[in-house]
């Protein structure tokens, strides 16, 4: 299992602002080890953010984006206490989610 | 070396049996695999190609699309800061393409209403190359571009 998400979610004006560093290698499948072996793509595909059963951000993803992603947005709504949801999906159907409470 | 051939057929092999189950209705996605994955267009080399495996036109040039916290120069190509914003109105998504990277497209975020259509991350890029902004509004697409030099690759192996 992966480790845990750093997620940030704080309320600016009436926007939430979400920052989410994420733990992932972001293998490109490009690289070859010292052996001249291929390293085998190892990436993550899919990205969701969830607010109040909503969803406010979905993404995919390439192995173009870098080690330990960075992602930062905003959305309207959210309060103080609310909770997000984030959850990634990689290219070995590992998945991991995990959550932060809107301050 | 013979080793490395054997390998790549074998994996050639288990990609292609991957790809044809789900066709054919046998595996079955489960939750994990409820969001779609546009394989095609990730695996394109040029903007046309990225533009009819998502399904959409060629592109206008656009105004209205802005790069911020984005660097001219970047020192280490493994971790290129991008942001983009899109002042299209209507603005369904955002995707971001290198040019001179081994597939051109690095990442494509949805922008649901009530989200803005802004927001920043990080990619790599193999060398100096043109970075465009491909934003879905209303149906039709847009783009900007800026070139961003790469001082030190981030594809080296």
């Amino acid at each position: 299992m992966a480790d845990p998400m750093k997620i940030r979610a704080n309320l600016v004006g009436d926007s939430t602002e979400v920052k989410v560093l994420m733990n992932h290698e972001m293998e490109t499948g490009q690289r070859k080890d010292s052996q001249g072996k291929t390293i085998p793509a190892w990436f993550i595909q899919n990205v969701k953010v969830t607010h109040a059963d909503k969803v406010v951000l979905a993404a995919q993803w390439g192995p173009a984006v870098a080690k330990n992603p960075f992602l930062s947005f905003k959305f309207k709504g959210g309060a103080k206490g609310d909770k997000i949801f984030i959850t990634w999906t990689d290219n070995h159907n590992d998945t991991r989610t995990d959550e932060a409470v809107v301050a | 070396m013979d080793t490395n051939r054997r390998e790549a057929l074998k994996s050639a092999g288990a990609w292609t049996l991957l790809t044809l189950l789900p066709a054919a209705g046998w595996l079955k996605p489960g939750a994990a695999a409820a969001q779609a994955w546009n394989k095609g267009a990730f695996e394109t080399h040029a903007m046309d190609e990225t533009l009819k495996a998502l399904g959409g036109s060629a592109p206008t040039q656009s105004k209205d699309i802005a790069f911020f916290s984005t660097p001219d120069i970047a020192e280490n190509g493994a971790v290129v800061p991008i942001g983009i914003t899109s002042n299209v109105p209507k603005t369904e998504s955002i995707a971001i393409l290198v040019e001179k990277n081994p597939n051109m497209l690095a990442a494509i975020f949805d922008i649901p209403a009530g989200t803005e259509p802004s927001l920043s991350t990080r990619i790599k890029m193999g060398q100096t190359s043109n970075v465009y902004a491909l934003v879905k509004a209303d149906g039709k697409y847009y783009v900007a571009s800026k070139e961003i030099k790469v001082t030190l690759g981030g594809c080296g192996g």
